[in-house]
């Protein structure tokens, strides 16, 4: 199975994870920064800068799409409940 | 002098500018969180232009009757072409829905996070075409009068903005630069010493803030402005821009000349064993150079202190026991102070002794995680009388936190499927 690694930056760590994994799944393990709310998308609480290589996560879905343009997320950042790592390296920190 | 209690006539700021707000002087809590020993207003302003008039905020529902009747006396509602809404909550959106039907023409000029924070306080839907989001530097029409935007969130609400009334330098500051303080008298010259309301209401409402408020003082100080119209308080026409600058001096920061990182390791002890554990923290953050570390029992000081020394904290460790399976009373106590001030992306850690379940020391980093600051290193629990491995683990903890806070902590890599 395609790997990826997913480099928490606020706390230093990397995780060598699955292709398909959403952010979700393992910043709550590693104990990184990100905070969840509804975990569906529809809150934006866990808004998420992608510091590098935000080619590698997949194109974000019409509902997280919406939902960053409603708060007015600025470019390269996601929802880590959305999120879902395709390969290569990320690099990501709270917003 | 113009007084506000005399009738529920408008009272004339400028030639063409009114204020039409209400006094709510029976007041004494506001926002459960702040004290108000002698009520609010909540200002509101019409501004006639030679193409129409524009009324800025409105009130709290409870006072629409007050609102509508002084502004009736200088508008009427076929006139109003713009209505500007500088922050939604409720004391301040409180006659918005009525107004809007009252005022068919008006269009309503909101910030871009309020156009989508509106939806959750009122049904939008039959006035949705009437409302134009405005951003920094967008600029309406009242003819010989113009209304310039500035884009100013986080005072205290994702939704606010700045409103200028260009021609008379006048700020319509929203929530920003005012204060719970309820004088008839209206301005800054003639009220009674609101001096303390004003650093009061700064210090409880926009600290949280401060780099968000320094943003905004950087938008609108270089503008020309000769009268500030808040939305609480007195209106400012007495040397205006010393408030503005009271606000740069609040919101600086306290601590001069320290080029060191600081940790600040608080705990709290029953038998000994916790405060243990801190000095062990504390050692080991020491062994780190450029960390400035310093040791606090929570039992020894008054929170305020503590809450300053934070603000301008790089790292925060919290040493609680656990007492029928939570942590202890005074540490919620100062983990919930600290929405005062901004703690956001700092290093935080937790650790503690405990008889049985030990739950205090993943719960305090679950709150340092929900108050956005950085957990990188595992908190260290103990059972009971911390051992010599145990107080090896505090050390460590201490000196990783310190690591982390210079820059120098080893990257970790981790396989997804070690973490079960």
């Amino acid at each position: 199975m395609a790997k990826a690694q997913v480099t928490f930056q606020d706390i230093g760590v990397t995780v060598t994870v699955p292709a398909g994994t959403r952010l979700i799944e393992v910043s709550e393990k590693v104990g990184a920064g990100i905070t969840y709310g509804c975990r569906e998308g529809e809150c934006c609480t866990c808004l998420t800068k992608i510091v590098s290589g935000d080619e590698n996560l997949a194109t974000p879905s019409s509902l997280e799409a919406r939902v960053l343009s409603d708060n007015l997320a600025p470019s390269k950042h996601r929802l880590a409940c959305q999120a879902q790592v395709l390969g290569g390296a990320i690099t990501v920190k709270p917003a | 002098m113009p007084h506000a209690g005399a009738s529920h006539n408008a009272v004339t700021v400028l030639p063409g500018v009114h204020w039409v707000g209400a006094l709510d002087p029976d007041l004494r809590s506001f926002d459960i969180i702040l004290r108000t020993a002698n009520g609010t207003s909540y200002n509101a302003y019409a501004v006639r232009g030679s193409q129409g008039v524009a009324v800025i905020d409105t009130v709290k529902e409870m006072y629409a009757g007050t609102f509508f009747r002084r502004l009736e006396s200088v508008a009427r509602y076929e006139e109003i072409t713009t209505i500007v809404l500088n922050h939604l909550e409720p004391d301040h959106s409180g006659a918005l829905p009525e107004l809007m039907e009252r005022a068919p023409k008006a269009k309503l000029y909101v910030s871009p996070q309020a156009r989508n924070m509106m939806k959750g306080l009122f049904d939008t839907g039959p006035v949705e075409h009437r409302i134009i989001p405005v951003n920094t530097g967008d600029r309406i029409s009242l003819g010989d009068r113009s209304l310039r935007f500035f884009n100013t969130p986080y005072l205290h609400w994702p939704d606010t903005q700045c409103t200028f009334l260009e021609q008379d330098g006048v700020l319509f500051s929203g929530d920003f630069l005012g204060c719970h303080f309820c004088d008839a008298r209206l301005f800054n010259d003639a009220v009674g010493d609101f001096r303390f309301s004003f650093d009061y209401y700064y210090s409880h409402i926009m600290r949280p803030f401060r780099d968000h408020v320094r943003h905004a003082l950087d938008l609108i100080q270089p503008l020309p402005i000769s009268l500030v119209a808040p939305a609480h308080g007195p209106i400012l026409r007495e040397s205006p821009l010393d408030y503005v600058q009271r606000y740069r001096t609040l919101s600086a920061s306290n601590l001069h000349g320290a080029e060191s990182k600081t940790l600040l390791v608080f705990y709290i002890s029953s038998y000994g064993s916790t405060r243990r554990m801190a000095e062990f923290v504390a050692a080991g953050a020491e062994q780190v150079d450029g960390v400035r570390v310093s040791l606090y029992d929570i039992e020894g000081s008054e929170t305020a202190p503590f809450v300053d020394l934070i603000e301008e904290a790089d790292g925060l460790v919290f040493g609680s026991p656990t007492i029928n399976g939570d942590a202890v009373k005074p540490v919620w106590d100062m983990l919930s102070s600290l929405t005062l001030v901004n703690v956001k992306g700092k290093l935080g850690a937790a650790f503690g002794s405990y008889g049985w379940s030990g739950e205090a020391v993943p719960m305090v980093e679950d709150r340092l995680r929900r108050l956005k600051l950085r957990v990188p290193v595992a908190g260290v629990r103990a059972r009971l009388i911390p051992t010599p491995e145990e107080l090896a683990q505090c050390r460590e903890l201490g000196r990783q936190s310190a690591l982390h806070l210079v820059g120098k902590a080893d990257a970790r890599v981790i396989d997804m499927a070690a973490l079960g």
